[in-house]
């Protein structure tokens, strides 16, 4: 790019700034990401406009008179073009509004901050879990390849990639709440004499009631969420422990390895720190994928639970055509694909010189 | 090698600590003072009383707010004042002047008069949101409903309406959820750009019932607290905590452990399953809501009557009581449900494949013929109808199921875009004239109709029964009256496009030391508030 001139005067700097090495790539992100969200938002609304569903219904019921619904369709604007309905919507988020929810009466801002932290916090938890036992089982199942643990593990991936997750759940409600008595209720996130007292700072009852000090409010919380948490962690360390297996593998059979056993480095350090060190870049996209699918909110674990997330809120608003609450989730999903993306970006190049 | 062993064995060992740790804290019964309720409440869009029409949010209002009038559960045709203490009708049987009882208060502690009382209608009215009509069909409207509906007094409130009604269809339309009283005060502070407090009310509280709303987070939690000063007595109970629990199953499993006192959606297979359980008992109660099949007259096939007549005679009534909905249902053939005044009680249709076939040799379909049936996809809804599927192929009819989500069939059924439909529909309020005015009269079978109740979705225009019901809601006589209806909806059962099928059953699981929850015969008269535990 040419140097500002005294003469290039404004129009110089600006280019000279905004297309120099540094902002560049930062530009094509941002535009990148603009377009990705409008191309999102548009495909998403043109969706739920086309669904079978009339979205006056959801909001004057069945039963209201014909004069209401004519009243109503046009206050919602279905009486204008699709695109320009578009337009209105795309103005409104610009805005940030996000419009309010037909099923809840509350704006969609305030309902994303009530519902995604409760699959937030699920979420993280599961992959938590996910990455303690999925990373380390993987890597035991690579180093006795074909061999029982080996089995064991693939066996235990392969129940874990096809039992219905309604199934599985079913069985663990019954298994560890009706006989074990070692978890709590499925009756959402917390018991009632804490539902109603605790305040609510992050929406995140193991954090709030960390922050309460109330460990009473803690354990309770804790209680609840274990068995989903597990549930959901389950599906990702079967296909954790897949994957990294098969990057173990993969490492294993370089020659580094055979040059470091040749050189007397212990077994546990050419596993654990060498094979292992250069298998975590291939895994770090595939738990990024793995925790923002956990993110999108798992409806049916959702469901069984009675646990106020994300998934349910989007489903149930599909359902309802309950269209601002639909989009409004979208838009949140979207968002966390972006940012999980460039944090293993990142990561990849903490974890891969090569990449710097 | 044995290192990875003892990390594994370590990681295995924290996991069961994880879980001991979680232990403990698990079981732990509902509080003497409070009941926990499993309910699916994920209908409730709305805590205004002006826009109120769902079953779940009727019940939360029932339970939260005052009405004029109540009647008694067990037996609808007795009723009392409940914020009024009594009323009289003019001679001309248009004006209703009733006297406010003295002492009732809200819960912002203002004192509860006439005037709130007048403003609660003329603001239903003036909002005139989805049940409006109920009160609006009396002539009512936002130009004239402050000199219709007025306080003479602080404690005298007169309601004049267009025509002389029934009185007793007056006096049930003031007891629906609309028909709530609201602290005028209290709504109005909230006013925001003349809405009358609506933004504020859909997630708010100004009621003056045996219970406050303390918090609604949809489909989550509902917590209701005693209103330690309601006029009818403190309810025993300190907190009602109703939680979404959207599984029946898992509603059963807790009820089971304690860890609710009422479960409210239990199916067939978990009634089946408590049953005999000397922790958990069930309540029953006949609800208003009728499960019917009905034929769009669009269609060439079944707009002929012996068709008609045939498929009504293809549906396994009894099978369907004692097998699908085993306790959760009774055989209702008429529209009016059984307990409503004038309710007709007879039912001749019973599953006779001969008939139905000699009917549709008649209509020239000896072999039958093929046909579509949308229905909501709701486990009982597809049972019922995957029965008749098999019924009515007895006699050559082959159905193609077409299961839907509940809107989506909503919006092909409004559309009249249906072969057969099979759903449900629930009363708006006690007056026989809400099913009568749905389902026997239709005033205009255009496609533009500005009315289209559910007689016109099947194009169904029946001129002589539309006179009928237009005559029977202004018949102030009961007994006469009952009488008009009885005759209705003796043409509707054999002339209408329509099979009524079934009656609904609510029936809650309750564990054994609950008393005093009573079911009424809508959502809006369930009620919390003499409720103990022993």
């Amino acid at each position: 790019m040419t140097t500002p001139t005294t003469k290039g005067g404004f129009l110089a700097v600006f280019f000279s700034t905004f297309y120099s090495k540094r902002a560049k790539p930062l530009i094509h992100f941002l535009s990148m990401l603009i377009m990705t969200f409008i191309g999102l938002l548009m495909l998403t609304f043109v969706i739920g406009r086309m669904m079978p569903t009339d979205p006056v219904i959801a909001v004057i019921g069945d039963k209201a008179p014909e004069e209401l619904y004519e009243k109503t369709y046009k206050e919602m604007g279905l009486d204008k073009p699709i695109v320009v309905q578009f337009v209105y919507y795309l103005g409104g988020v610009l805005q940030g509004d996000l419009g309010t929810s037909v099923r809840t009466a509350n704006l969609v801002t305030e309902d994303i901050l009530n519902y995604f932290p409760a699959t937030l916090e699920l979420a993280t938890l599961a992959t938590i879990f996910g990455v303690l036992l999925g990373v380390p089982i993987g890597v035991l199942a690579a180093v006795k390849q074909n061999k029982w643990p080996d089995y064991l593990v693939r066996f235990f991936g392969l129940i874990g990639h096809s039992a219905p997750i309604f199934w599985l759940a079913m069985m663990g409600i019954v298994l560890f709440y009706q006989h074990l008595d070692w978890v709590a209720a499925p009756e959402g996130r917390l018991s009632v004499m804490y539902e109603y007292t605790l305040p609510k700072v992050t929406n995140m009852v193991l954090i709030d009631t960390m922050l309460a000090g109330d460990w009473d409010a803690f354990k309770d919380a804790f209680a609840h969420i274990i068995l989903p948490a597990s549930l959901l962690s389950y599906y990702s360390i079967a296909y954790l422990s897949r994957m990294t297996r098969s990057f173990m593998l993969d490492q294993l059979k370089q020659e580094y390895v055979i040059t470091a056993r040749v050189k007397g480095v212990s077994e546990t350090a050419i596993i654990w720190r060498h094979a292992l060190g250069n298998a975590w870049v291939p895994l770090i996209t595939v738990i990024a994928l793995t925790y923002a699918t956990l993110l999108e909110g798992s409806v049916l674990t959702e469901i069984v639970f009675s646990w106020p997330g994300l998934g349910r809120y989007i489903t149930d608003g599909l359902l309802a055509a309950d269209m601002n609450a639909v989009l409004g989730g979208t838009i949140v999903v979207g968002l966390v694909f972006i940012l999980l993306n460039l944090t293993s970006d990142l990561l990849y190049k903490v974890f891969d010189p090569r990449a710097r | 090698m044995k290192v990875l062993f003892n990390k594994a064995r370590r990681l295995a060992g924290m996991t069961g600590l994880i879980f001991a740790l979680s232990s403990g804290a698990a079981v732990a019964a509902t509080p003497k003072d409070a009941l926990v309720v499993g309910w699916q409440f994920d209908d409730i869009i709305t805590l205004d009383t002006a826009e109120v029409f769902e079953f779940s949010g009727a019940e939360i209002t029932g339970n939260t707010y005052d009405r004029l009038i109540g009647y008694d559960p067990e037996d609808v045709s007795k009723i009392f004042g409940v914020a009024a203490e009594s009323w009289t009708v003019s001679d001309d049987g248009k004006t209703f002047t009733f006297k406010m009882r003295k002492g009732i208060k809200f819960a912002s502690g203002n004192e509860m008069t006439a005037e709130d009382a007048a403003f609660s209608l003329q603001r239903a009215i003036v909002l005139n949101k989805s049940p409006a009509f109920i009160l609006s069909q009396f002539g009512f409207s936002a130009d004239n409903v402050k000199d219709m509906i007025k306080a003479v007094d602080a404690d005298t409130l007169t309601i004049t309406t267009d025509k002389a009604y029934a009185p007793t269809f007056v006096l049930y339309c003031l007891t629906a959820t609309i028909a709530s009283i609201v602290d005028k005060t209290e709504v109005m502070k909230h006013e925001v750009d003349g809405d009358m407090g609506f933004a504020w009310l859909r997630t708010n509280y100004a009621g003056s019932g045996p219970y406050k709303i303390e918090q609604w987070k949809p489909s989550e939690i509902v917590v209701l607290s005693a209103n330690k000063d309601y006029w009818g007595g403190a309810p025993a109970m300190k907190n009602i905590f109703i939680r979404h629990i959207g599984e029946s199953s898992v509603q059963q499993l807790l009820l089971e452990k304690g860890d609710i006192d009422i479960a409210r959606n239990l199916e067939t297979e978990q009634l089946k399953s408590v049953d005999g359980n000397k922790d958990i008992k069930l309540l029953k109660k006949g609800k208003g809501s009728l499960y019917y099949l009905s034929m769009n007259l669009k269609d060439p096939i079944l707009a002929k009557p012996q068709v008609q007549e045939a498929l009504k005679y293809l549906v396994d009534y009894k099978g369907l009581e004692d097998t699908v909905w085993a306790g959760r249902g009774q055989v209702q053939q008429a529209f009016l449900p059984k307990g409503f005044l004038g309710a007709l009680e007879e039912q001749p249709f019973s599953l006779n494949v001969e008939k139905a076939k000699g009917l549709l040799a008649e209509a020239g379909y000896p072999d039958g013929f093929e046909i579509e049936m949308i229905v909501r996809n709701a486990p009982i809804r597809i049972d019922t109808a995957k029965s008749m599927q098999t019924t009515f192929a007895k006699a050559g009819i082959k159905v193609k199921l077409i299961p839907m989500d509940g809107k989506q069939v909503l919006t092909v059924y409004r559309a009249r875009k249906h072969q057969l439909f099979f759903g449900a529909w629930g009363p708006d309020y006690q007056d026989p004239h809400t099913n009568a005015d749905t389902f026997a009269k239709n005033l205009d079978n255009g496609d533009n109709a500005k009315s289209k109740p559910v007689a016109w979705r099947n194009a169904y225009a029946p001129e002589q029964m539309t006179k009928d019901t237009l005559a029977a809601v202004l018949e102030s006589d009961a007994g006469k009256r009952a009488k008009m209806y009885l005759a209705i909806q003796k043409a509707h059962q054999q002339q209408a496009p329509f099979a009524f099928i079934m009656q609904e059953q609510e029936v809650a699981g309750l564990r054994a030391n609950v008393e005093g929850y009573v079911l009424g015969p809508s959502f809006d008269s369930n009620s919390y508030k003499d409720v103990v535990k022993k």
